[in-house]
């Protein structure tokens, strides 16, 4: 049944308020979405080769690809509806409730700024193997990159969100560049994908190779649903965001496999499953100095765009625990002349330097991806719980994504399988993040839900759901 | 240059650092606590558009 209800609220946002500035369009949207996610095609997908060879890496590519389809489609209805900072934390704050969504915005943080983290340490190390000199360490370059783009963010994120387009658009191009570069219409001259990929080594640990793979497949396109973080600052929420975060998908898709194709036709996999630089060794072997340079910056436009996504995102999933008082109130304050976030940015500016200097690249990605999975995991549940509580027709939906509940299923069962693979190479890790989670569930539930204001919480105007 | 690149970066990290510091403490000594924290989830969707279903 249709419903139709009329709201026309007014709000007092230059006078006595202050809230985030609504300035971007589809374009920031998409810097934000592939910004965070295109470091992943430079370091990161390659270690899949390492876990099952060149053809696992190759399959995970597509099937993680069905993952985070589903997760962008899903993602675009619920957000174009909850059209809120916090993103995920937002919709299951309305959808699912408030323990769910404690939980959403803590794996939303840890994500993003583990992802920060490792983005950081990869910059660092980049320029340290450039240089070659002696006595040079990653830790002066880590702190730059950290506290100049918390300093962007900072600043408002209309630029912020111009800075990571045009140099995402810089990465992106890179390797549209060496893709072109290397005759991919013609096996033999420069690529050998026939010689380098055979029946005998293409799967060289069987199916249960590919099943491992899945847990650095992850990295083609971890990030892409921090899109809807910027839900509250796009000018109009239920066109831009489903726009953004599709087009961002479409280009992740097509990156990834031109990244794929090219790396593994020049590089052999026990070689591409252990480097840290597959597009920057891609470079090299092609054996112009041009492109080896062209993807040496690539490679570091890449990280810092990721990292200014991460930062972005990550302040915003934890201004709105604050604005909700899950944490206390303190961090939701806006600055009134940048209107940002600028005490969540802030604070999670330390932690991020800490993380950085004492933790390593594979530790800190670890966690950024488990707490990517959990959240996925929740989102396949969500959508469920979202159709039937408010039905097609019965709110307004700036997106409407087809075949449900297939995205759904496929996205559950998929992470399923995700997290079986990272338990095959990450298990104690796994088992630390889910008693992590557990506990501070207990500390929510029992001491800090006292301090919400809980009918303050649910702004939507929405009807009542089905059931209740 | 390496080096020097390095101790650049130290340098910019401590500068704007340090200026976020200040901006952070005339913000909090300038503006009340009321209005620093009173933006609320859902306010800029309903300014400009009217829902119709």
């Amino acid at each position: 049944m249709t419903a139709a209800v009329e709201t026309a609220q007014t709000t007092t946002i230059h006078g006595d308020r202050v809230s985030l500035l609504r300035v971007l369009g589809p374009a920031h949207v998409w810097a934000l979405g592939v910004g965070i996610v295109l470091v992943g095609e430079f370091t990161g997908w390659n270690f899949s080769a390492d876990k099952g060879g060149a053809l696992a890496a190759l399959i995970v590519c597509w099937i993680v690809g069905l993952l985070y389809t589903s997760v962008a489609m899903i993602d675009s209805e619920v957000t174009s509806t909850v059209a809120a900072a916090g993103g995920q934390y937002a919709q299951a704050k309305h959808i699912v409730g408030p323990l769910m969504a404690f939980n959403v915005a803590l794996f939303l943080v840890f994500a993003y700024t583990m992802l920060e983290v490792s983005d950081a340490i990869l910059l660092g190390d980049t320029i340290v193997a450039k240089a070659g000199v002696e006595g040079l360490t990653h830790n002066s370059f880590i702190a730059a990159t950290i506290v100049v783009l918390a300093w962007l963010n900072y600043r408002g994120v209309l630029m912020t969100l111009n800075v990571n387009f045009v140099i995402t658009a810089i990465a992106y191009v890179s390797i549209v560049i060496l893709f072109f570069s290397v005759s991919p219409w013609t096996q033999g001259a420069v690529l050998k994908l026939n010689e380098l990929v055979t029946p005998g080594n293409a799967l060289p640990y069987g199916w249960i190779g590919v099943i491992a793979a899945f847990q650095f497949g992850i990295w083609y396109y971890l990030g892409i649903e921090g899109t809807t973080q910027a839900a509250e600052e796009v000018r109009s929420p239920a066109r831009s965001l489903p726009y953004g975060t599709m087009a961002g998908m479409i280009t992740l898709l097509i990156a990834a496999a031109m990244t794929w194709y090219v790396c593994a036709s020049l590089m052999p996999w026990e070689y591409l499953g252990i480097t840290y630089y597959p597009l920057w060794d891609a470079g090299k072997l092609t054996g112009s100095p041009l492109l080896e340079n062209l993807l040496f910056i690539a490679t570091l436009l890449a990280a810092l765009a990721s990292a200014n996504g991460c930062i972005n995102d990550a302040a915003r999933a934890w201004f709105s625990l604050g604005r909700d008082r899950y944490l206390p109130s303190w961090f939701s304050a806006v600055h009134p002349k940048y209107r940002t976030p600028y005490r969540s940015i802030l604070f999670l500016l330390p932690i991020a330097l800490a993380f950085a200097f004492i933790a390593d690249l594979n530790q800190a990605i670890t966690f950024s991806i488990l707490s990517g999975v959990l959240q996925y995991t929740f989102m396949s549940i969500n959508i469920m719980m979202f159709r039937k509580k408010w039905p097609l027709g019965s709110i307004r939906r700036g997106y409407t994504h087809p075949f449900h509940p297939l995205p759904a299923i496929v996205l559950f069962c998929l992470c399923m399988v995700t997290f079986f693979a990272i338990f095959l190479g990450f298990g104690s890790q796994l088992i630390a993040m889910t008693v992590f989670y557990f506990l501070i569930s207990l500390w929510f539930h029992f001491y800090r839900y006292k301090f919400v204001r809980r009918g303050d919480q649910f702004s939507m105007p929405w009807p009542k759901p089905q059931g209740y | 240059m390496w080096i020097g690149l390095s101790y650049a970066c130290w340098g910019i990290s401590v500068v704007l650092a340090l200026w976020m510091l200040y901006d952070w403490f005339k913000v909090d000594t300038t503006y009340s606590e009321a209005m620093l924290t009173s933006s609320r989830e859902g306010e800029l969707e309903a300014v400009s558009e009217k829902h119709r279903i």
